[in-house]
């Protein structure tokens, strides 16, 4: 294996590839069980219809989502209007597709927060123990005591009735359940035969968070990950929808349905399909997040890749 | 011998599981007797098919598996041919069994007494108080120091060894005629092994049961079986009394394997090594599925399952070198 | 006379009992332990569960911090290590464990998780590493081609051999081995034992071998120690605890212990041990083992014997060793 410098670069291409077959493989794993559950499909083809709208609703959308055109008020769904219009005359299918935007950057910004957080203080309350264990858990415990949409609320009034604030009222209320679940995962991994191995072998702290601990931490992370966005998401309509959260004339679907809601015998369309669309997300993100959580169990891959490999090598 | 009734007879017995991955032929054609009041060891390595025998004795096969073919007569009847219901009945009064790991498989939130009890209620239908006065005396029987002050105990404040003995307990109360053992002394310590080892002979020989004792231990098996079966790879190999298969076993896994084990001259010298691995039961080796680890391999072996056939009395042995 | 690779010297270890952050006492898991372990022999450990011998093998190689008592070296006592010492000292020794299913990070490839002691002392990186990973695999017996995979695709045997691999790296002079054949199917644990021997011939290794099968310790080991309830009673060469144990437990243990001949049951019925292993926060008084004790007498509850020499380094702790 030993070859002269001036093959250096081809001998690194070689190594790098050999490293990172078993990576592709074991992600070419992943991706054939989910393939296999039907529901974890549908949950992927969920997402990634919201994403596209999120990303690229506002250059589709037909009608322009803030004008405001008296006179086309509540227009029932029809061919010119596919959702129908609200109380100002805005086209609802249009609204709908610029807002999704606003529920997944909600999402990606309150993980943004939470997640960190929570990788910090969890894997030092499981890594070290003691007392740092024990403070960080209790004040853990303080935020984890309160209802959590009741602490986003008071939050979110406290700062001031905006969808950005009430984003970070919701990474308040989010991160100790991260906080929960990376102190559970460092604190088992540390408990571990192989990692005890490496102790003994002379490795300090900081080698065995970045080399075992991490590594054994992603997969519960991206999990929770993605289940959560579904909660976060109807965190956030729900603040939206109560007056916290998003304000007139933003069309973030919670706030669509909240205002919507009183005219909900005349004009039923303009609350339930920002509803619809908002049931929707959740459910692909829970199909997707279900799926995903299976499709990293060990023994389900153990038990599939005996198929797998079967299909690829035949 | 004089005149002995067959307690159970297991013919041809076929279990497979039907995965994702394939089908695993777990058990292929496993035949067996067990007489009466004898003491009957399933012995094999991790993997061979022993526990699924039990499982499928007892009608406890989960899917995906399932009993492809075979009887099982508990005295002439056909276990595999009843129904849930009467299999329900069966269970805990006729067979009995007695699982490597108490603490999963005694209940948490009863104490123990209670858990007893539960079999002379459920099966001979005994009033709340016989059945209780009776749990205590089958308690104290196994040996279990205080039944009175246990029998108030979760299962949880009881050592290893104790919960063994309360299983056992359980397992005895309807003096079945077959008590089935799978692995019950692997987990405990050696001497408190060889307690429950005296135990269940002590009882075995007063109650008249029949006992099937399943493990992966060959000196257990030495110490308390009358007979003895080795399995390999869903298998039966051979099949003798204990003193033939320990002094004079002819099938050479069989031989192999008992040279394997450290013995008192065997320090300092190698130990026997069995060439390759125990394969997948998903696509086993095809005719004697020992044929790829066997040093007298020759054609016929990989070709044709062999029969058991008797190479003395009351040995048989399922090899093409006989 | 060889050297003492290891050796303790009244080592004792003590875990509190807390509630409620107050201690309530104490468990008595290595009690004043004088253990010698000779460069290039097998020193083998048995006893069941709770008599404390895990807790010893780990308080050998500095992983938890003893009570009280000295860890020796080479001649050098551990606690007085400097940390370019001690980082030697853990290059030095290595651990092989019971369960070759948890032993081994799931996440990693076997190239980095044998080469693991060679990138934490900084004996070889990227290539070079691997080059003496393979030289590793090859000797344990594996593939040039299982480099690359994850754990989770080979057997607990081969797993076992990756442990050892790991255990190897690095050029260690004693390994501890905690159950290492505990877990395995009995054609398996030949291989490995074999293979352990040969290994320990071709590097002039040092092995502490724990299990409670006494078969597997007789065969492996040249000198035994049999312990109880966190205290050796019984010390000597394999000669002499098998065949003549003087010890009342190392009695009761040997003929528990299942013995592959049919015809030798009738005897085996003679010294079973009654009870169970006491716990070890409240040891008993005087003899640890005397409620248990087949010859006991009255002043086995009053005094706690101590290990004696009774000729040629047997050791016995008992105060009618030899008398019985």
């Amino acid at each position: 294996m030993k070859l002269p410098k001036g093959f250096l670069f081809t001998s690194r291409y070689r190594i790098l590839k050999r490293r990172l077959h078993p990576i592709t493989k074991e992600f070419g794993l992943t991706f054939y069980v989910l393939r296999k559950s039907t529901l974890a499909v549908i949950g992927a083809l969920l997402v990634c219809m919201f994403l596209f709208l999120a990303i690229f609703g506002s250059r589709i959308a037909p009608y322009n989502p803030y004008e405001v055109k008296i006179r086309e008020r509540f227009i029932p769904p029809s061919k010119t209007h596919w959702f129908g219009t609200d109380k100002m005359g805005r086209d609802v299918f249009s609204r709908m597709l610029h807002g999704a935007r606003y529920s997944i950057r909600a999402g990606l910004i309150v993980l943004v927060i939470a997640v960190p957080i929570g990788v910090l203080l969890g894997g030092i309350a499981g890594l070290f123990g003691g007392w740092r264990d024990e403070v960080i858990m209790r004040f853990t415990d303080v935020f984890l005591a309160f209802p959590s949409l009741i602490l986003a609320m008071s939050f979110s009034a406290a700062l001031g009735p905006s969808l950005f604030n009430a984003m970070i009222a919701l990474s308040i209320v989010w991160w100790p359940m991260y906080t929960r679940l990376i102190r559970g995962q460092a604190l088992s991994v540390r408990e571990t035969d192989y990692v005890e191995a490496a102790r003994s072998r002379g490795a300090g702290n900081w080698y065995l968070v970045r080399r075992h601990i991490l590594p054994n931490c992603l997969s519960p992370i991206l999990v929770t990950f993605t289940l959560d966005m579904g909660w976060i998401i109807t965190a956030t309509a729900a603040l939206s929808f109560l007056g916290f959260g998003a304000q007139p004339p933003m069309p973030e679907w919670g706030r669509m349905i909240s205002d919507g809601r009183i005219y909900m015998l005349q004009a039923w369309w303009v609350s339930v399909f920002p509803g619809l669309g908002i049931v929707m997300t959740v459910l692909g993100f829970n199909l997707l997040g279900d799926g995903i959580r299976d499709a990293l169990d060990p023994k389900l891959r153990r038990i599939t890749e005996v198929k797998w490999k079967q299909r690829t090598f035949s | 011998m004089e005149t002995e009734n067959v307690l159970l007879a297991v013919e041809n017995l076929k279990t497979q599981f039907f995965t994702y991955g394939g089908v695993v032929e777990a058990l292929d054609e496993v035949s067996f007797n067990i007489i009466e009041g004898e003491v009957f060891g399933l012995v094999g390595e991790s993997g061979c098919g022993k526990s699924v025998t039990a499982s499928s004795i007892l009608g406890l096969v989960q899917k995906p598996g399932k009993v492809i073919s075979g009887r099982v007569l508990l005295d002439g009847d056909d276990l595999l041919q009843k129904s849930a219901q009467e299999m329900n009945q069966i269970r805990g009064s006729r067979i009995s069994i007695i699982f490597q790991d108490p603490t999963s498989s005694l209940n948490p939130v009863f104490r123990i007494g209670y858990q007893v009890a539960e079999p002379y209620i459920y099966h001979q239908g005994k009033p709340r108080k016989v059945a209780a006065r009776d749990a205590l005396k089958i308690l104290s029987q196994t040996g279990l120091p205080d039944p009175a002050d246990k029998a108030r105990n979760y299962p949880h404040e009881l050592s290893g060894g104790m919960r063994q003995r309360a299983m056992i307990a359980m397992a005895l109360t309807c003096e079945p005629d077959l008590l089935i053992a799978d692995e019950p002394t692997t987990n405990l310590d050696v001497t408190i092994e060889r307690q429950i080892l005296n135990l269940v002979k002590d009882l075995q020989e007063e109650f008249g049961t029949s006992v099937l004792w399943i493990t992966h231990d060959l000196g257990v098996i030495a110490q308390i079986c009358d007979r003895v079966a080795v399995m390999y790879a869903g298998n039966i190999v051979e099949q003798a009394s204990v003193r033939v298969v320990f002094h004079s076993p002819k099938h050479p896994y069989t031989q192999k394997l008992l040279r394997a084990i450290p013995a008192v001259d065997s320090s300092g010298e190698n130990l026997e090594e069995i060439p390759g691995s125990v394969p997948r039961l998903i696509n086993p080796p095809s005719g004697c599925r020992f044929h790829p680890r066997c040093d007298h391999a020759m054609s016929v072996c990989s070709g044709k399952k062999p029969i058991e056939r008797e190479v003395g009395l009351g040995h048989t042995v399922a090899c093409h070198l006989f | 006379m060889a050297t003492n690779l290891i050796e303790c010297k009244a080592l004792t270890k003590y875990f509190p009992v807390k509630s409620f952050l107050r201690e309530i006492g104490k468990v008595h898991a290595v009690e004043q332990v004088d253990l010698a372990i000779p460069e290039g022999q097998t020193v083998g450990l048995v006893g069941e569960s709770g008599c404390g011998k895990t807790t010893l093998a780990r308080t050998i190689l500095a992983l938890i911090p003893p009570t009280s008592g000295e860890i020796y070296f080479n001649g050098r006592d551990i606690s007085k290590f400097s940390k370019k010492e001690l980082r030697a000292f853990r290059k030095d020794t290595a651990i092989v464990f019971q369960d070759p299913y948890s032993s081994l990070d799931p996440r990693m490839i076997i190239a980095d998780v044998v080469g693991e002691p060679l990138s934490i002392h900084g004996i070889a990186r990227g290539e070079d590493r691997d080059d003496f990973v393979l030289n590793l695999l090859e000797r344990v017996g594996l593939k040039v081609e299982h480099l690359y995979r994850y754990p989770h695709e080979f057997s607990g045997g081969q797993r076992q051999r990756l442990a050892i691999a790991r255990a190897l790296a690095g050029d260690p002079k004693f390994i501890l081995l905690d159950e290492a054949t505990s877990a395995l199917d009995v054609s398996v644990q030949a291989k490995i034992l074999n293979m352990l021997n040969r290994l320990k011939k071709e590097l002039s290794l040092t092995y502490l071998f724990i299990s409670h099968n006494l078969d597997v310790i007789r065969h492996l080991s040249d000198i035994i120690g049999v312990m109880y309830l966190g205290m050796i009673v019984e010390q000597g060469s394999r000669k002499q605890v098998f065949d003549l144990p003087l010890h009342p437990y190392t009695r009761g243990l040997l003929s528990a212990s299942p013995s592959l001949d049919p015809d030798a049951r009738s005897g085996t019925r003679d010294v079973v041990l009654k009870g169970e292993v006491p716990s070890a926060i409240n040891p008993p008084p005087g003899c640890r083992f005397h409620p248990r004790c087949p010859s006991m007498r009255p002043s086995c509850a009053k005094e706690p014997p101590k290990l004696k020499d009774i000729g040629m380094g047997h050791l016995v702790s008992c105060h009618f060793a030899g008398c019985v």
